[in-house]
């Protein structure tokens, strides 16, 4: 038997509660981001590498880079499914966009961990 | 042929409100499809972001790299596009977190909180490329 139900069956629920949770991390990420390197009393390469190469910094911003990939995803895919009605190239879009966000994650994680 | 068919008046043309020149945005519709721009913008530039990212922390040597490209006008220009694109993004989604727990839903709260949006993120993008041109 598929036990399986149209609509009410809150398939959107999950994602659109990670969107919002993304976000408020991010929101407060953003304002702790904003006032250490506001406070930093000069812009140099050796306060800006000392400051990421922190592990509480270089952890606080890999969960943001993944949030942000999460959240890119739910929002990027949501724009394709709004304007792009062929399955296929919706298809396609959908797996260029969550394959980039995949290799970005890869990036900012190479980056962070590199220091 | 049937008489209903027949006696069926002419169609009107349809749709009647799609017309692009003529749709009146109100405010709050302004803030929400701007959301949806400086998003789609944030992801389509994440590539160049996270490439200056790279060159500010590889090396010394890159930093300097970092640090000429982001001076370059161009760049700046782009790079401010980018921040009032984070800043909208940032006040616009922190209303939308209001709307969804029922905060600020009546209509004439609802044009102020736009009116706030588009203000703070136009103002500390003004702000912070003044200081920082």
């Amino acid at each position: 038997m598929v036990n399986r139900h149209a609509v009410g069956a809150h398939y959107g629920l999950k994602d659109w509660l990670a969107q919002r949770a993304t976000a408020i991390y991010m929101a407060l990420f953003t304002l702790f981001f904003a006032v250490c390197t506001l406070c930093m009393p000069e812009f140099s390469y050796p306060a800006w590498v000392e400051f990421l190469a922190s592990p509480s910094v270089r952890f606080f911003a890999f969960l943001f880079v993944l949030s942000l990939c999460y959240h890119a995803w739910i929002g990027v895919r949501d724009i394709w499914m709004d304007y792009v009605k062929p399955a296929g190239a919706r298809l396609a879009l959908h797996l260029v966009t969550l394959f980039l966000l995949i290799g970005y994650a890869g990036w900012a994680v190479h980056i962070l961990w590199r220091l | 042929m049937t008489e209903a068919t027949i006696n069926k008046p002419a169609p009107k043309p349809r749709p009647k409100h799609l017309d692009i020149v003529r749709i009146r945005f109100p405010l709050p519709s302004i803030v929400s499809i701007l959301h949806r721009v400086s998003g789609a913008g944030l992801f389509l530039l994440l590539p160049f972001l996270l490439y200056l990212f790279d060159k500010s922390l590889e090396s010394s040597a890159s930093f300097d790299v970092f640090s000429e490209i982001v001076s370059h006008p161009l760049a700046k220009l782009v790079l401010l596009g980018l921040l009032w694109a984070y800043l909208h993004h940032f006040c616009a989604g922190i209303r939308f977190l209001f709307l969804d727990i029922d905060k600020g839903l009546d209509l004439p709260c609802a044009r102020r909180s736009s009116y706030a949006v588009l203000a703070v993120s136009l103002a500390l993008t003004f702000i912070i490329g003044v200081k920082s041109w």
